[in-house]
């Protein structure tokens, strides 16, 4: 077969018809992975708020959204999970799932979404988990005072990675004040951080 | 015989990454470690293989001045469609992968080989063309990706090798990746000389 000319009638014709089927074929996709997709983002939510909250069954009761979506708090019949985001961290945002009991105890946590440096920053998941170095577990942000030490808080930042460290402390601290109801400020990490230099 | 000789070009003769360079963006971005590049290297295959295999098949429908925009919407679309399918059936593989597939549209392997060679043969030349390039392009992101883990981190594939500690941290930042793409370019080269 001959190759099409490039006349203003052909190219017109063959970019709508391969822009046409390209748009049907994708919506069709979309359409049959729409469902899963959606479940698997409601087991994954599920699962997270199960963890952080160290139980093996939990019942959400209330879902309340904070400051149009900077925080977003679960009400569970185990304790309360709060999910906050910080966009002060060292690959833009950081987004953490936190379990508070009654008393504003830290349960858990769960770093949900990060661009950190491999090696690095990415440690957050890890780092500050029970009987780690930047242990976070089991401590109270009303008392204790959950900030880098380099701040004059009482949490060891990971090694090289204080920003990270501070945007993922900022986003903990934005979730209790989300699960106490107070405003959060998804921002506060680099306030510290210039607190911090002067 | 003709296709194995087309397939092993990719790997070898014409490796995209080591010979070619091109994709150098998902290349230097992606190889933090040496999982992170075969994903990216693996779903880069996938998509090249779809994208070569029908610009092939409708080559002569598309006139010669609209071939450009005619094959990134073919290309776009491909990757948009392993994106939702990898969400919705491999939660997994998406969660390590997922940042990294929207940036296969902008790889100018997948473009460059639907100008250089699926716009010229035939489909079943195109398939073998789209495996050997997309091969050579997860073997060179793999090494590059192994190598930088393990000088970085002291891991392969996220098993320890040697303490973490003597790990230099600047392989797994960006300018490490420029320092062991040179190097490896070096290597191949002088392998391919002699």
């Amino acid at each position: 077969m001959k190759k099409l000319e490039s006349s203003l009638l052909n190219m017109t014709v063959v970019l709508t018809v391969i822009s046409v089927i390209a748009g049907g074929l994708l919506a069709y996709v979309n359409g049959v992975t729409e469902g899963p997709i959606r479940e698997i983002k409601e087991k994954a939510l599920a699962d997270g708020i199960k963890s952080v909250l160290q139980a093996n069954e939990a019942t959400v009761q209330q879902i309340d959204t904070i400051d149009g979506g900077l925080a977003i708090v679960y009400k569970t019949d185990k304790g309360t999970a709060v999910q906050a985001i910080n966009n002060s961290a060292f690959g833009g945002s950081i987004k953490v799932l936190v379990g508070f009991d009654a008393e504003g105890t830290i349960l858990g946590y769960s770093v949900l979404e990060h661009a950190e440096t491999p090696g690095l920053g990415a440690k957050a998941g890890e780092w500050f988990q029970k009987g780690a170095k930047g242990d976070i577990i089991g401590k109270q942000p009303a008392k204790n005072n959950l900030t880098v030490s380099k701040d004059g808080g009482e949490v060891d930042a990971i090694t090289a990675s204080t920003i990270t460290s501070r945007a993922f402390l900022g986003a903990v601290n934005d979730a209790y004040k989300a699960y106490v109801g107070e405003a959060v400020d998804a921002n506060s990490g680099a306030t510290q951080q210039v607190n911090g230099n002067n | 015989m003709n296709n194995i000789k087309v397939l092993m070009n990719g790997i070898i003769k014409e490796n995209p990454t080591f010979v070619l360079l091109l994709g150098m963006c998902p290349t230097l971005g992606t190889t933090s470690s040496a999982l992170n590049g075969m994903s990216m290297g693996l779903a880069t295959m996938f998509v090249l293989i779809c994208s070569n295999l029908v610009i092939s098949l409708i080559k002569n429908l598309i006139p010669d001045m609209v071939r450009i925009p005619s094959f990134i919407v073919v290309i776009a679309s491909f990757v948009t469609l392993l994106q939702m399918l990898m969400q919705a059936y491999l939660p997994d593989i998406y969660a390590t992968l997922g940042l990294f597939i929207p940036l296969i549209v902008v790889n100018c392997i997948i473009l460059g080989r639907a100008e250089a060679f699926a716009a010229k043969n035939g489909p079943v030349a195109s398939i073998f063309d789209g495996i050997g390039m997309g091969l050579g392009f997860t073997i060179a992101l793999t090494l590059l990706g192994a190598v930088r883990e393990i000088l970085g981190t002291g891991k392969i594939f996220g098993l320890t090798i040697m303490p973490e500690e003597y790990g230099m941290l600047v392989f797994v930042l960006a300018p490490g990746a420029f320092i062991v793409l040179g190097y490896l370019i070096a290597i191949v080269n002088k392998l391919r000389n002699n």
